[in-house]
């Protein structure tokens, strides 16, 4: 699992190419998290075009981030989602807190 | 009817085998032509088996996940075995969002996926002895 950050106004750009399951999820999800706290962002764009697989530990994740970013009053949101993905965002209820758009700075100028 | 192909698999419980496994059986399972669809709701429930036994199962102790896949006409049949802990209460794990770990993130989405992915999932658990996931797809495709 390879990430990139891209930091656009107060929204922080995450980018997740390869795989997302526990053993890649153990590996991301403190660096996810000190760049928030780096950047100091608000809210937090999931690019997901390069993730080509993901189980339940991406929900828990997205769901890990949620909690962190609405504490201080962000919110989350995806962009590139491919199907089975989005099956798997729709079983779990994610888009219930999760916003998705179509592009980077649609998502980045609506949050 | 009899089973046509089978192969068994042994692993430690760590958790960079997930990738692993999901891969072999996704390999074995290519010989009845899935759809990549198709292919990709095997690995993703194997996927959640084989995590739910490394991190619920073995929990912090390091112990063997053995794979069994049979494959019969158009139907792949996969155990996943651990010799963990085993579950208190079948009923309450496999209900949506049921988690006993939510302090790891666990959302408690595995076995709703198993569900939703497999044709079938069957649980046999006994505490302190272990956890067998038996699951059943069939390929339509062929
Ligand atoms: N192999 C196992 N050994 C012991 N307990 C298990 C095993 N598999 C599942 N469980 C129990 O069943 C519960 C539900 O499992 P399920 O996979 O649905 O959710 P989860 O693993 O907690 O969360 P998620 O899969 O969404 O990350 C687990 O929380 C755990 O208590
Ligand atoms: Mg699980």
């Amino acid at each position: 699992m390879r990430l990139s950050f891209e930091n656009i106004n107060k929204g922080l750009v995450i980018k997740l190419d390869g795989e997302l399951d526990h053993h890649t999820a153990e590996e991301i999800r403190d660096e996810i998290d000190r760049e928030i706290e780096h950047y100091g962002a608000k809210n937090i764009i999931f690019d997901l075009s390069g993730m080509n697989f993901m189980d339940s530990s991406g929900i828990g994740v997205i769901i890990g981030r949620y909690k962190k970013v609405s504490k201080m009053g962000g919110e989350v949101a995806v962009v590139n989602i491919n199907s089975r993905v989005e099956r798997i965002f729709k079983m779990s209820g994610l888009f219930n807190i999760v916003k998705r758009f179509e592009s980077k700075t649609q998502a980045v100028d609506s949050l | 009817m009899s089973i046509q192909n089978h192969m068994r698999l042994e692993f430690l419980s760590k958790s960079q085998n997930e990738a692993f496994a999901r891969v072999v059986v996704a390999s074995f399972a290519a010989q009845l032509d899935p759809t990549i669809e198709e292919l990709a709701d095997v690995k993703t429930a194997v996927s959640e088996a084989v995590t739910n036994a490394i991190i619920h199962g073995y929990e912090d102790k390091i112990g063997n996940v053995i794979i069994e896949c049979s494959i019969q006409d158009n139907k792949i049949e996969i155990m996943i075995i651990d010799h963990g802990k085993g579950i208190d209460d079948v009923e309450e794990a496999r209900q949506p969002l049921y988690t006993s770990k939510p302090e790891l993130e666990r959302s408690g989405m595995g076995f709703t996926v198993m569900e939703t992915f497999m044709d079938e999932v069957e649980i046999q658990s006994l505490k302190d002895v272990g956890t067998k996931i038996r699951m059943v797809k069939r390929f339509e495709s062929r």
